[in-house]
């Protein structure tokens, strides 16, 4: 009823505007084959789309008007348009993809094939496969730093990063981190890259000009036993003030000052959370969680669980539109 | 009887009841020490053990602090209601009750205000174990601080009347032991206090319809939803219906002459 009034006085500010300005949320659902679209605004969800079988990690084309889908099951990369909220097209992932990472020039798109122990470049445009890269064995995570230079896989048997050049397509450093690295995330300037451990349950902060491990996390979750603390999913937001690290099975988000890489709290979230993305002015944080199959939406100023939001079976990964 | 003298018997009746209370201040403490270990030492033990569904009024995963934290409010009223009983059968075989009853007002006046002028008391505990509770992150909404006063007040009503209605039977000071045993511990355990109804339908089915019809149910899921700004009529009506014919029954059940002091025997 609230939401429903602030929602209606907030509609009447904005002169009754259409309610497609609402910024978007996209959630893939693993078990359903769907994406779920919540409207951030209202915080329901709005549509939800029939996609490839199993989609998990999807991201933003960077002019915000595809949103690429790996549909692991069905091996291939599809993509959806926002507009007509329809798959137009596939891309070529090799097998089984789960993660991926789109380079700042929106062409190359990195792609992890754990089956294979190989990353696939593919460029977006022409559908053409540029790279197959070797990897460490189950191939994970992907990052391409903001400005362009370093495209980073994390295999999960080997527990390495594999600095890949963006330019040459070879890697030219590994480092060792926790076992099972799962996610990486850049600060903003490309100068910090932050890996996360799953089953190590740590989370390893890397200077990105050194090539060097400067510091590493672990978390305790009061009441909650340690082998649940699991870190998945990183967001760190712009201003350099906070990490947010999704804790998996502990159904909990550490939040870190992201100078001290001190936790600050722990925020109760849905079961098993697995990866995270802040809205456009990064006010809220949206969480995945798979096992409980919703959304919750984090308070950025007050650090508060505000709403939980149900979707579909599974869902996996979650993008916000920051252009609508 | 004019309204004035209405009210000048009113604020004595409430005076004398904070005057007691503060000569028993400790008293005041052992009220609030009793919650107060259920949500810090209790509920520690359960701290995610609610983080599997959703329930009204809570948009999201709650700790198990937060949800016990509005039964404990009820918890403290219960308690204080239940006690106030004994001091009305305390008063009563001092003969300070029958003073009481001697005024010229109309019984169950008198009688009312002696329910306000405990449920007050009891509100009063109530909000400083809710800001007690902050310490361990049970944070309502600002203005739930204030939407729940009535469901508090409605609540203390309800409980002292049914007090009053108890000390109305009760025949010796010593039975308040039964009290403890027949009726604070099941209808606090027997209620949503410790446990939403869900997961007691899933324990098991006739335990859950007793918490259904435990009046105590009702005025915890009052006090819930108020305290997080969500309106409840269901819980509201059936606590304001109850606390009606629980009122009803114990004004019009409470003889003094009926009483006896110990060890004498009955005129």
């Amino acid at each position: 009823m609230k939401a429903l009034l602030k929602h209606t006085a907030l509609a009447a500010l904005i002169g009754l505007s259409a309610p497609s300005l609402a910024s978007l949320a996209y959630v893939s659902n693993e078990k359903d084959d769907t994406i779920s679209i919540i409207d951030t605004e209202t915080r329901e969800v709005v549509e939800t789309i029939d996609v490839g079988a199993r989609p998990r990690g999807i991201l933003l084309s960077k002019d915000h008007t595809r949103l690429y889908i790996c549909a692991s099951d069905d091996d291939t990369v599809q993509v959806l348009d926002l507009a007509t909220r329809t798959i137009i097209d596939t891309l070529p992932s090799g097998e089984d993809p789960e993660q991926f990472a789109l380079h700042p020039n929106n062409k190359h798109l990195y792609i992890s094939n754990e089956d294979d122990a190989i990353v696939t470049v593919v460029d977006v445009s022409s559908k053409e496969v540029l790279a197959q890269i070797d990897v460490g064995i189950e191939p994970e995570g992907m990052a391409v730093s903001p400005d362009g230079r370093w495209a980073v896989n994390t295999s999960e048997t080997t527990s390495m990063l594999h600095w890949i050049n963006t330019e040459t397509f070879r890697i030219e450093k590994n480092i060792v981190v926790g076992q099972r690295p799962r996610h990486v995330e850049f600060s903003k300037d490309s100068k910090i890259a932050w890996a996360s451990a799953e089953i190590g349950g740590t989370v390893h902060i890397i200077d990105v000009d050194k090539l060097e491990q400067i510091h590493e996390m672990t978390f305790k979750v009061p009441g909650v036993n340690q082998d649940r603390v699991q870190p998945v999913g990183i967001e760190l937001t712009s201003d350099g003030k906070y990490a947010f690290v999704a804790l998996g099975p502990s159904n909990h988000v550490a939040v870190v000052d992201a100078k001290t890489y001190e936790v600050l709290d722990y925020l109760l979230v849905g079961a098993r959370v697995w990866q995270l993305d802040l809205d456009k002015d990064e006010k809220h944080l949206y969480t995945t969680n798979g096992v409980s199959g919703d959304v919750s939406i984090i308070d950025v100023d007050d650090l508060k669980v505000i709403k939980s939001i149900k979707v579909g079976r599974y869902p996996w990964g979650v993008v916000i539109d920051p252009t609508t | 009887m004019s309204p004035a003298q209405y009210w000048h018997c009113f604020v004595g009746i409430q005076t004398r009841e904070w005057l007691r209370f503060w000569q028993q201040r400790t008293r005041f403490a052992s009220a609030l020490v009793r919650p107060l270990l259920w949500l810090v030492v209790f509920a520690a033990g359960f701290r995610a053990v609610l983080g599997i569904s959703i329930i009204p009024p809570y948009d999201t995963y709650i700790t198990y602090e937060t949800y016990i934290a509005p039964g404990l409010c009820g918890m403290i009223i219960l308690f204080n209601s239940m006690q106030g009983a004994l001091s009305m059968v305390y008063d009563r075989e001092l003969g300070s009750m029958r003073v009481l009853l001697m005024s010229p007002l109309p019984r169950p006046f008198l009688l009312v205000t002696k329910l306000l002028a405990m449920g007050v008391v009891s509100v009063g505990q109530v909000y400083v174990f809710l800001v007690l509770a902050l310490l361990v992150d049970v944070e309502p909404p600002l203005w739930g601080y204030l939407a729940v006063l009535p469901a508090l007040v409605l609540t203390s009503l309800m409980l002292g009347a049914l007090g009053l209605l108890i000390a109305t039977w009760i025949k010796q000071l010593e039975n308040f032991a039964g009290v403890m045993n027949f009726v604070i511990f099941p209808m606090f355990f027997m209620s949503s206090a410790l446990y939403p109804l869900w997961r007691m339908n899933e324990a098991s089915p006739w335990l859950y319809w007793i918490c259904q019809f435990n009046p105590f149910t009702h005025a915890v899921e009052a006090i819930r939803f108020s305290l997080y700004l969500e309106w409840n009529p269901m819980a509201y009506g059936i606590t304001a219906a109850i606390t009606v014919v629980l009122t009803l029954l114990a004004t019009a059940g409470f003889r003094p002459q009926r009483t006896r002091i110990l060890g004498t025997k009955p005129a």
